[in-house]
C-alpha cells in the first residue's frame, strides 16, 4: 500500500512535467500543424541551461530558473522565425524534415557544448525529505510539482484571457477565417511555437535539477510529450493536462509492478493502441483549444 | 536507351571496383553504403511514390537483421512461464530468408495500420513502431542478449559458399542491390506503381477508378519492408554482431536524408543520395571532423535541400539538361 | 439500373437526404436538379460510397451498395466524376487515363515483380486503348502534358476520359460542364451523346438547365433533401413544385 502511494505520489512530481510538455507540443502542434522534433531539444536546453547558470555561473537556483524559461522561450521563437517562417504554406514533409533536421543540429551542438558525460545540477532544497506518514518525498520534487502546476495555470490563463490566447484559439479553430478577421497568424505561429518551446524548457529546467542532464535526454521528453497529447485529443489543454499525468501513473505502475526496462515503452505503446482504437484522443475538442 | 546504356556502363564500372581497390577498409565503406542505400530504395518506395510518411523504416532493418541473426545462431526462449520454444541453428540461408519474411510480416502490419492512421499521426505511429522493438530489443534479453548484442553471427552463404572475404561480400551487395533496383522499376512501371502513386497523389480519385486503397498500402509497405529486411540481413552477417541499436531512429533519419536529397519518387533519386551520404561520413572523417560536426552538417545540409532543392537532385539535374538543351 | 429506395444520408443534426427515392434505368440519362444545398452532390457520394447512409436501400444492378468501399462500388461498374475539378496534377494526360485503365488491367503483383512478359505486353495494349481514349474527348495532342497545366476545359474533359476508362456502367457526371463557356458545353452535349451510343448509362448533376432539358431522358428534381418531381423534361419545365424551388427564373435565364 505504501509502495503504490509512493508511486502516485512519483507520478506526480513527473505527471506534472509531462503535462507541461504536453500542453507546448499540443499547442504547436495543434495551432501550427508542425510535427515539432525539436521539443525534445528544448527540454535539453532548459536543463542545460540550469547546468550553466547553477553550476557554471553561480547564479541563484530560482533566478536560474526563470532565465532557463525566458531563454527557451527566445529559442523557440528564432527557431521558428528562422526554419518555419518560410515554410507556412508549404506541406507536412516539407516542414517534418526541415523540423529533424534542425532537431539532429540541435543535439549535436548540444552534445559539443557539453560533451557527452551526464552532469548534474545542484539545488538548494533540504536533503532530508518531507515524511507524510508512510510515504516521503524529496523538497525538490516537492518544489517541481508547485512549480509546474503554476506553469500550468499560467499557460492556461494566457490562452483563456488574453488576446492572444484569442488569436491562438481562432487560428486553431479556423485559420482562414481568422485571417480574414484580421489575425496576424504569422506573429500567432511565432508566439505559439515559442510558448510552446518555453513550456518545454521549463519542464527540463525543473527535471534537470532532479535527475541528471545528458545531450540525447530530448529523445525520450519529446516521445512522451507526443504521446500526451495523442493521449489528450490534439489541441486540448485539458486532455494534455490530464494525459500528463495518466503517462506518468501508467510509467510508475508498469516500472514498479511489471518491469522497469519496459517504463519507457509504455509512452509508445500508449500512442499506438490510442492511434489504432481511438484516433482522436481522450479528450479531443475540436472546436477549440483551452 | 541512353538511360539503359547508362545504367549499364554504371555497373560495369562498380562491379569492377574489388579489381582494382585493394584497400578493404574503402571496400568496407561500399559495403556499408550499398547495404544503406539499399534501404533507402525501399524506403524511397514508400515515402517517394506511395506517400507514406512512414519514418519506423528502421524497424524493418532491424528485424530482418536480429531475425536472421537469431536463426542462424539458434535461440531458446521462455514464451510463456514454463513454456521454452527452442530454435536449433538454421543454415544462413535460410536464415536471411526467414530474416526478411520477418521483416515482410511487419510491413503488413504496418501497412494495414497506415489505412487506419493518417498524415501526422502515422508518422508518429510509425516512429513509436520502431521504438518499441527497440526497446524490446534492449530488455528482452533471454532472446536478444540486449545491449550485450548476439555475436558471432555465421558470415553470409548461399548454397555452400560462404561470403567471407571483403570483395565476395561486395559483389553479393551489389548484386542484391540492382535486383532490388530491377524490382522496384518494375513495380514504378506497373499497374501496381500506377496505383500507389494515384493514392497518394489524389485518393478520392483513385478510389472512384477502383483502386482498393488498403491493398496498395499494404503491398507498398510489405515490398518495402522485405527490401529492408534485406539490407538488415546483409548487415548482420557481414558486420556478425547486432545490438539494438540497430533499431535507432538516426538510422531512418539517415534513410530519409538519403531519399529527400537525391530525390524521392525517382528511380535513381535513392542511388545518388545513397552514394553522397554513404561516402560523406568518411569523407568528413579523414578531415578529422567530429562525428558531432558531421550530423550537424547533415541537419543544416537537410534544412538548405529542402529550401532550395525541394524535389532533390535528380530531378533538379533534369530540369538543368532540358533547359539547357532546349 | 440503379434504385435508390428512401435513401437519407445524416451530417451532424442536419438531414441532407430525407427519404429520397428514384430509379435510372438502363441505357437513360437521367438528370438530377435543385437549388444549391438540394442535396444533390450528397446523394452521388453516398450512392459511390463516399458517405455513409443513415436509412434506405441503394441498388445497382439488383445488389446492394450499402456499406460499400467507393472501390468495389467502381469495381461492379459504377464511376463517378467529382464537382470540384479532381485530377492527378503532376501527372500527364496519358497516365492520368492509364491510372483510370486500373481495373481493365490484370497485371497481379507478383508477375509484376517478376517481370512476366504478358505484363509488358499488356502495358503495350493500356497506353494503346488510353490513347484511344483520349482521341475521344479530343485530347491526344495533350498525352504528354501534366494535367495541371491544361486549360480549366480540357481539365474536365480529362475527367471524363479517366473515368471512363474505368469502364462504367452507369456513369454519375458531377455538374461536368460547370465553368465551360457556350461552345465548350456544346461539345459536351455531344460527347454524352456519343458516351450513350457506347452504352454507358449517364446519371447527370447539372445546374446548365439548357443542358438538362437537351440531353436528359428524364429529370428527377431535388430540393432541401426531398425528391420534388420526377417526369419527363417537358412535364419538369411545366411542374409547379420544381416552378416554385428554382427552376422558373433559371429557365428564364436560359433562354435569355
Amino acid at each position: 500500500m505504501e509502495q503504490l502511494l509512493q508511486h502516485g505520489l512519483n507520478a506526480l512530481m513527473l505527471g506534472s512535467t509531462y503535462a507541461l510538455l504536453g500542453i507546448g507540443l499540443t499547442l504547436i502542434f495543434g495551432i501550427m500543424r508542425v510535427v515539432n522534433f525539436t521539443h525534445g531539444e528544448l527540454y535539453a536546453f532548459g536543463a542545460y541551461m540550469m547546468y550553466a547558470l547553477v553550476m557554471k555561473a553561480g547564479v541563484n537556483f530560482f533566478a536560474a530558473l526563470g532565465l532557463a524559461i525566458v531563454l527557451g522561450v527566445l529559442l523557440g521563437a528564432l527557431l521558428e522565425l528562422v526554419l518555419l517562417s518560410r515554410l507556412r504554406v508549404a506541406d507536412i514533409d516539407t516542414t517534418m524534415l526541415v523540423m529533424i533536421g534542425a532537431w539532429i543540429a540541435l543535439q549535436n551542438a548540444e552534445q559539443l557544448a557539453w560533451t557527452g558525460v551526464a552532469v548534474s545540477i545542484n539545488n538548494p532544497f533540504p536533503a532530508a525529505p518531507l515524511v507524510l506518514g508512510p510515504v516521503s518525498v524529496a523538497w525538490n520534487r516537492v518544489f517541481v510539482f508547485v512549480m509546474a502546476l503554476s506553469l500550468i495555470v499560467v499557460a492556461y490563463k494566457v490562452i483563456n484571457g488574453t488576446k492572444l490566447g484569442r488569436a491562438m484559439r481562432a487560428t486553431f479553430q479556423d485559420r482562414d477565417t481568422a485571417a480574414l478577421m484580421g489575425v496576424q497568424i504569422g506573429a500567432v505561429h511565432t508566439a505559439t511555437f515559442a510558448l510552446g518551446s518555453g513550456l518545454a524548457a521549463a519542464a527540463g529546467a525543473l527535471l534537470g535539477p532532479v535527475f541528471v542532464a545528458y545531450p540525447s535526454m530530448g529523445d525520450l521528453a519529446a516521445a512522451k510529450a507526443f504521446a500526451v497529447v495523442i493521449l489528450g485529443g490534439l489541441g486540448s489543454i485539458p486532455g494534455a493536462t490530464l494525459g500528463g499525468f495518466i503517462l506518468a501513473l501508467v510509467e510508475e505502475l508498469g516500472a514498479g509492478y511489471i518491469s522497469s526496462g519496459y517504463r519507457d515503452a509504455m509512452g509508445f505503446l500508449i500512442i499506438i493502441v490510442i492511434l489504432l482504437f481511438r484516433p482522436t484522443g481522450l479528450f479531443a475538442r475540436k472546436e477549440r483549444i483551452g | 536507351m541512353t538511360a539503359r546504356l547508362v545504367a549499364a556502363a554504371v555497373v560495369v564500372a562498380l562491379a569492377s571496383i574489388p579489381l582494382w581497390m585493394g584497400d578493404p577498409y574503402v571496400l568496407h565503406v561500399l559495403i556499408m553504403a550499398g547495404i544503406f542505400t539499399i534501404a533507402a530504395m525501399s524506403l524511397n518506395l514508400l515515402l517517394g511514390y506511395a506517400g507514406q510518411l512512414s519514418l519506423g523504416h528502421v524497424a524493418f532493418f532491424g528485424v530482418g537483421a536480429y531475425a536472421s541473426a537469431l536463426f542462424s545462431l539458434g535461440f531458446s526462449v521462455h514464451v510463456l512461464p514454463g513454456m521454452l520454444l527452442s530454435v536449433q541453428p538454421k543454415p544462413v540461408w535460410l536464415a536471411m530468408f526467414a530474416g526478411m519474411l520477418a521483416a515482410g510480416l511487419c510491413g503488413w502490419f504496418i501497412g494495414r495500420i497506415a489505412f487506419k492512421v493518417r498524415g501526422a499521426y502515422f508518422v508518429i505511429v510509425s516512429i513509436s513502431f520502431a521504438e518499441v522493438a527497440r526497446l524490446v530489443a534492449v530488455n528482452w534479453v533471454e532472446l536478444t542478449q540486449g545491449p550485450m548484442a548476439l555475436n558471432n553471427i555465421p558470415a553470409l552463404s548461399v548454397a555452400g559458399f560462404a561470403f567471407l572475404r571483403k570483395p565476395s561480400v561486395y559483389w553479393l551487395v551489389l548484386g542484391v542491390a540492382i535486383a532490388c533496383f530491377i524490382l522496384i522499376a518494375r513495380l514504378v512501371h506497373s499497374r501496381a506503381g500506377r496505383a500507389m502513386v494515384a493514392l497518394a497523389e489524389n485518393e478520392a480519385l483513385a478510389t472512384s477508378v477502383g483502386i482498393d486503397v488498403t491493398r496498395y498500402l499494404v503491398l507498398a509497405t510489405v515490398v518495402a519492408a522485405t527490401m529492408a529486411g534485406a539490407a538488415g540481413v546483409l548487415y548482420a552477417h557481414y558486420v556478425r554482431i547486432v545490438d539494438p541499436d540497430v533499431f535507432l531512429f538516426i538510422y531512418t533519419v539517415t534513410m530519409a536524408i538519403m531519399v529527400i536529397t537525391g530525390g524521392k519518387g525517382t528511380l535513381a533519386g535513392p542511388v545518388v543520395g545513397g552514394v553522397i551520404f554513404g561516402l560523406l561520413p568518411e569523407g568528413l572523417r579523414a578531415l578529422a571532423i567530429r562525428p558531432e560536426t558531421q550530423w550537424i552538417v547533415y541537419g543544416v545540409l537537410m534544412v538548405l535541400v529542402v529550401y532550395f532543392l525541394p524535389q532533390g537532385i535528380v530531378p533538379a539535374l533534369r530540369g538543368l539538361r532540358s533547359r539547357g538543351g532546349s | 439500373m440503379l434504385e435508390v429506395r428512401n435513401l437519407s444520408v445524416r451530417f451532424g443534426g442536419l438531414l441532407a437526404l430525407d427519404s429520397a427515392s428514384f430509379d435510372v434505368r438502363e441505357g437513360e440519362v437521367l438528370s438530377l436538379i435543385g437549388p444549391n444545398g438540394a442535396g444533390k452532390t450528397t446523394a452521388f457520394n453516398a450512392v459511390s460510397g463516399y458517405l455513409a447512409a443513415a436509412g434506405g436501400q441503394i441498388l445497382f444492378r439488383g445488389s446492394s451498395l450499402g456499406g460499400l468501399r467507393p472501390s468495389s462500388i467502381a469495381a461492379l461498374g459504377l464511376v463517378r466524376t467529382f464537382q470540384k475539378t479532381s485530377l492527378f496534377g503532376n501527372r500527364s494526360a496519358l497516365e492520368n487515363v492509364l491510372i483510370g485503365l486500373h481495373l481493365k488491367a490484370k497485371q497481379t503483383p507478383l508477375a509484376i515483380l517478376l517481370g512476366l512478359p504478358y505484363v509488358a505486353r499488356e502495358e503495350k495494349t493500356l497506353v494503346d486503348e488510353a490513347l484511344q481514349i483520349l482521341k475521344f474527348v479530343n485530347l491526344q495532342q495533350r498525352k504528354g502534358e501534366l494535367a495541371n497545366s491544361l486549360p480549366y476545359g480540357e481539365q474536365r474533359l480529362l475527367e471524363v476520359a479517366i473515368a471512363l476508362a474505368a469502364k462504367p456502367k452507369l456513369l454519375l457526371l458531377d455538374e461536368p460542364v460547370s465553368g465551360m463557356n457556350p461552345s465548350e458545353t456544346a461539345g459536351f452535349m455531344a460527347k454524352l451523346g456519343e458516351i450513350r451510343a457506347l452504352g454507358v448509362t449517364v446519371l447527370l448533376v447539372e445546374h446548365d438547365m439548357k443542358m438538362v432539358m437537351g440531353v436528359s431522358d428524364r429529370v428527377v428534381c431535388l430540393s432541401q433533401g426531398r425528391i420534388i418531381a420526377d417526369g419527363s423534361p417537358a412535364a419538369i419545365q411545366r411542374d409547379p413544385e420544381v416552378i416554385k424551388a428554382y427552376l422558373g427564373e433559371k429557365y428564364a435565364r436560359a433562354h435569355a
